[in-house]
């Protein structure tokens, strides 16, 4: 799945590196240690934490973009570090749950 | 006596130089309360009483011709002289300090004589201040503040990073969110330039990370020490307290003393030293309360 994918399929572009970046898989969690051992490389992050430390925590775990739900506001310092580090942002009116099976379908089908 | 608490000739560098630098001028009080040679003792002790200071210069045409203190304004209550003008009772060798010595002479005029006070003049002999130990302390103390300011400005800057050897410290400051990251994507920066495997930089990023939260959120202040050499990388996390009283506790996965706002943003869920721990090779932690906490992290390079 690519972020275009995403886009596809209605989530709002907030900042995209690159349309083509592939995602292998994606975690959903509002804890940003949770996410600091148990996030994935190459994947995608699904939460409502919409601030700077998200992206400094994507960055060093190697997330390649943030789903921010419940179409909370993103703050024009989390765009800016975002774009530093490359990080991409999407957003959506959906909460973590819809929005993880929405993911899940793209990702892995109907398996 | 009244001995200054520090020698500055034994003081380190910085303070010497401070001292040797700040003249008389800087530290004295140019509030002075004066009296003549006709006034009385009970003039001075009106004048003590009034300004809550405990010696009196005496003037003649803006010239210092003495000083009262409150030894000799006892002793004249001791001896019925209070109603007495001080014109025959001033000490006429006073003992004064010129407006442009440095600070270090003037402390040694308060370890060589008994007074606490002491009169400055001009170049032209006129009486422009009066200086106390205290003028002197608080003096260094606001210049010193000023010094490590810019000190601390800069120890961040600039990382030595040589082949496959780096050394880099980052000043970490308590409740700065808005800088929080900064040392860990340094580092990460810093060992990306150096070919280090996507691996071992996830992991060093992540302990960077969690120990840099961990001073933001729980201590006073603090650093990051990240050292690396052609064996390992070594991660140390240093605070000013208030350190740890139960590191069992601290380390067990989902205890925090973290409050409600920290965890509003997504941090404090007892996770952060567990973390650590979990992806270092070596893990050590000493905490004193009331201290300082230490945490050592190693990470092998050749172990993936």
């Amino acid at each position: 799945m690519t972020i275009k994918d995403l886009i596809d399929n209605g989530f709002e572009p907030v900042l995209v590196i690159s349309e083509n970046t592939e995602i292998k898989t994606a975690y959903t969690s509002d804890l940003l240690s949770d996410v600091l051992a148990n996030g994935k490389e190459d994947s995608l992050l699904i939460t409502i934490q919409a601030h700077k430390n998200t992206v400094a925590v994507s960055s060093i775990v190697g997330i390649k973009a943030i789903i921010i739900c419940n179409n909370r506001r993103i703050p024009d310092d989390m765009k800016q570090l975002a774009l530093n580090e490359k990080v991409s942002i999407l957003r959506t009116k959906d909460d973590q749950f819809k929005t993880s099976y929405i993911v899940y379908k793209l990702i892995y089908g109907n398996e | 006596m009244n001995q200054f608490p520090f020698n500055p000739k034994d003081s380190p560098q910085i303070i010497h130089e401070l001292l040797l630098r700040m003249k008389v001028k800087d530290a004295m009080s140019r509030k002075i309360h004066t009296v003549s040679k006709k006034n009385t003792f009970r003039d001075v002790q009106h004048i003590m009483r009034e300004h809550k200071i405990s010696g009196v210069p005496v003037v003649e045409h803006d010239r210092l011709v003495g000083i009262i203190s409150l030894d000799d304004l006892i002793r004249a209550f001791d001896n019925n002289y209070v109603e007495d003008k001080i014109e025959k009772y001033i000490t006429k060798d006073v003992v004064y300090l010129e407006e442009e010595m440095p600070l270090a002479i003037a402390i040694s005029y308060f370890n060589k004589y008994p007074f606490r006070r002491f009169p400055v003049i001009s170049k032209n002999k006129k009486l422009v201040g009066i200086l106390t130990s205290r003028d002197i302390l608080v003096k260094l103390i606001s210049e010193l503040d000023k010094e490590i300011s810019a000190l601390e400005e800069k120890i961040t800057v600039p990382p030595v990073s040589i082949d496959n050897e780096l050394n880099a410290d980052f000043l970490v400051k308590r409740y700065d969110f808005e800088n929080a990251g900064n040392a860990s994507s340094s580092v990460k920066r810093l060992l990306e330039e150096k070919n280090i495997s996507p691996k071992i930089i996830r992991r060093v990023g992540i302990i960077t990370f969690e120990l840099e939260m961990n001073i933001i959120i729980h201590s006073l202040g603090g650093k990051i020490i990240v050292n690396m050499d052609p064996e390992k990388i070594t991660i140390i996390a240093k605070d000013r307290g208030p350190g740890i009283p139960n590191i069992e506790l601290a380390m067990e996965e989902g205890f925090s003393t973290a409050n409600e706002w920290i965890r509003n943003i997504g941090f404090g869920a007892g996770m952060g030293l567990p973390n650590v721990k979990r992806f270092s090779d070596e893990f050590e932690i000493q905490s004193e309360v009331g201290k300082k906490t230490v945490v050592k992290s190693i990470v092998y390079l050749n172990k993936e």
